[in-house]
């Protein structure tokens, strides 16, 4: 393995995913990526000189929809996935501090 | 001796768009609609719901790129901003990293320190987010998606204003510019435009940066500028001290002047931005381009110098209506029904201001229609109401839009002309004031202006005036 992970770098890996990992998971985690990049290395092996950087898999541009509204009040299919909810919305835990 | 500093600030402004459906689905993007109701799986980010761009978006967002000199991106594309929060369904917004769809653009400003011009940065769109209310009896969070997926276009400043003043008529021309495009109503106080300031000091004359914050939660002009000013205060004392600053973003508390930090060190502000795989990109091509700018609308310039020629209107009128969509659109409605130009300008620029200010109002909250008051004006160009009358009916049409004409009728507010009506009144107006019939006799001509209005107000400003001074002046001389 070329790439070495290390436990700042799952930690905050960890953060940014939300993810609280155990430490075996993390052992497991950390080999797992590495090898990620190890093969993204074998990519980078590739000369792309003056090949155009892709932006999309398919050759399709422009794509739209005309502003017009047809959707109709989608309020009980929304809620449907809602654990807790209350006056027609999603209850979550207070998301701001005093 | 203490230094001088100089302040730098950028201004990252949010303006949601005036299209009917949301940016990447056929929900409504209408204000005040009960909780999730203008909601789908796309908007809520249900696993393979795909987005497709609504072409209108693009269309608003190339005509404010247009309008503000910049660049159009001729292939542009969308990408992918990670962040979890419990008002982005998706656990990412898609926004513009790369290929932004304007860029090096920028408007001219003009304030008492004179012109200048503040460089726009870049113009990108992205999706808004739902609503978070805070409940006041449980300790939750209650999210309305309704929001979710409003477009909106970001426009990034350069750092190139140097005062709240220069920060605040930025912040009005790029308004007017986006209301006179009809792309946003730009109401600060509902949300449908919001700016960040990014903010630094540093001692004049220095050539690097000094280290700057972000500033959110500016709900109003004023509350920009003395967030501005508060900040500038707070660096500088920092540095004063010999302390440093922290490149962080706070959230100004507008009661308290005060601002705090926002986010702690556990919401990192990384946000892996990647290509958008669900969305293709935008090729636009010279031909469009073309057709967005042949649509533009008339902006402020060309609406003054026209006012000036077509319908004869002072510099100073015409600057005043075309400061404000709201004074432009009403006048021209106004005018279209009545055909009084000058009238209606003095009706908008005298009572119209004094009542917006009497009730703390900003002219996007004027409610009346142009019909009633091409009503007035012509109720009192014709005479049918006397000057007093008019303004009383129009207060009402300015607080509940009223029917001026039905209502004059109902409570018979015409004006008096009858000659015995009006006699009787002068007549007794001269009885109860003998001292004033005097002081006229003696020479005083100021007398028969109180005559004047006393008859007035026995006759509840209904009286025809010139026939009540004839009457006054015709009875006097008699005594
Ligand atoms: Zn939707």
């Amino acid at each position: 393995m070329a790439n070495i992970i290390s436990d700042d770098t799952i930690e905050y890996v960890g953060i940014l995913a939300k993810l609280e990992l155990k430490e075996e998971e993390k052992a497991r985690a950390k080999k797992d990526m590495s090898e990620m990049l190890d093969y993204i290395d074998k990519l980078n092996e590739l000369d792309t000189d003056g090949v155009e950087p892709m932006s999309h898999i398919f050759p399709v541009s422009n794509v739209f929809r005309e502003d017009i509204v047809t959707n109709t009040d989608g309020s009980k299919d929304t809620l449907l996935n809602a654990p807790k909810q209350k006056d027609g919305g999603f209850m979550v835990p207070k998301t701001i501090g005093s | 001796m203490s230094k001088i500093y100089e302040t730098v600030i950028g201004l990252e402004v949010h303006v949601e768009l005036a299209t009917k459906t949301k940016i990447f689905c056929s929900c409504s993007t209408a204000f005040g609609g009960a909780p999730n109701t203008h909601t789908c799986p796309v908007c809520t980010g249900m696993p393979g719901a795909l987005p497709v761009l609504n072409r209108q978006v693009v269309e608003y967002a190339m005509a404010v790129g247009i309008a503000t000199n910049c660049k159009i991106t001729q292939y542009c594309k969308f990408d992918r901003k990670n962040y979890f929060y419990p008002d982005n369904p998706q656990n990412y917004q898609i926004s513009q990293l790369y290929l932004p769809i304007c860029r090096d653009g920028g408007i001219e400003i003009e304030t008492a320190a004179g012109k200048k011009t503040v460089g726009i940065h870049e113009i990108h769109m992205e999706e808004d987010a739902g609503k978070l209310v805070h409940d006041e009896w449980e300790d939750v969070s209650i999210v309305d998606y309704n929001r979710s997926g409003v477009p909106l276009i970001e426009i990034v400043s350069e750092p190139d204003m140097r005062s709240a003043e220069e920060v605040i008529a930025y912040l009005e021309k790029l308004r007017l510019i986006i209301q006179y495009l009809g792309a946003s109503d730009c109401k600060l106080n509902e949300g449908s435009m919001r700016a960040d300031v990014n903010l630094s000091v540093r001692e004049a004359g220095a050539k690097e940066f000094g280290t700057r914050t972000e500033m959110k939660n500016l709900n109003s002009f004023k509350a920009i500028a003395r967030a501005v000013e508060g900040e500038r205060a707070r660096q500088i004392e920092l540095l004063e001290e010999g302390k440093k600053i922290i490149q962080e973003t706070r959230r100004w508390d507008d009661n308290k002047e005060t601002s705090h930090t926002m986010r702690s060190k556990e919401d990192a502000k990384d946000y892996r931005y990647f290509p958008e795989p669900d969305l293709v990109p935008v090729v636009i091509n010279d031909e469009w381009i073309a057709e967005v700018r042949s649509r533009q609308p008339e902006m402020r310039q060309e609406k003054m110098a026209r006012y000036q020629t077509q319908y004869g209107l002072p510099a100073y009128d015409a600057g005043i209506l075309t400061g404000d969509k709201t004074f432009a659109d009403l006048f021209e409605a106004a005018v279209e029904i009545c055909g009084k130009p000058k009238k209606v300008s003095n009706w908008i620029m005298v009572e119209t201001i004094r009542l917006l200010k009497e009730n703390g109002m900003s002219p996007d909250q004027i409610q009346f229609s142009p019909e009633n008051l091409a009503k007035i004006v012509r109720l009192s160009d014709e005479g049918t109401v006397t000057n007093t009358v008019a303004k009383e009916v129009f207060e009402l049409v300015f607080l509940k839009d009223i029917d001026p004409e039905a209502y004059i009728k109902e409570h018979g507010l015409s004006t008096v002309s009858d000659e015995g009506a009006l006699r009787a009144a002068v007549e007794q107006v001269i009885r109860e004031n003998p001292q004033s019939v005097e002081d006229y006799h003696n020479g005083k001509e100021k007398a028969i202006g109180f005559l004047v209005g006393q008859t007035m107000r026995a006759m509840k400003g209904k009286a025809n005036p010139a026939m009540v001074n004839q009457l006054l002046r015709e009875l006097l001389q008699a005594i």
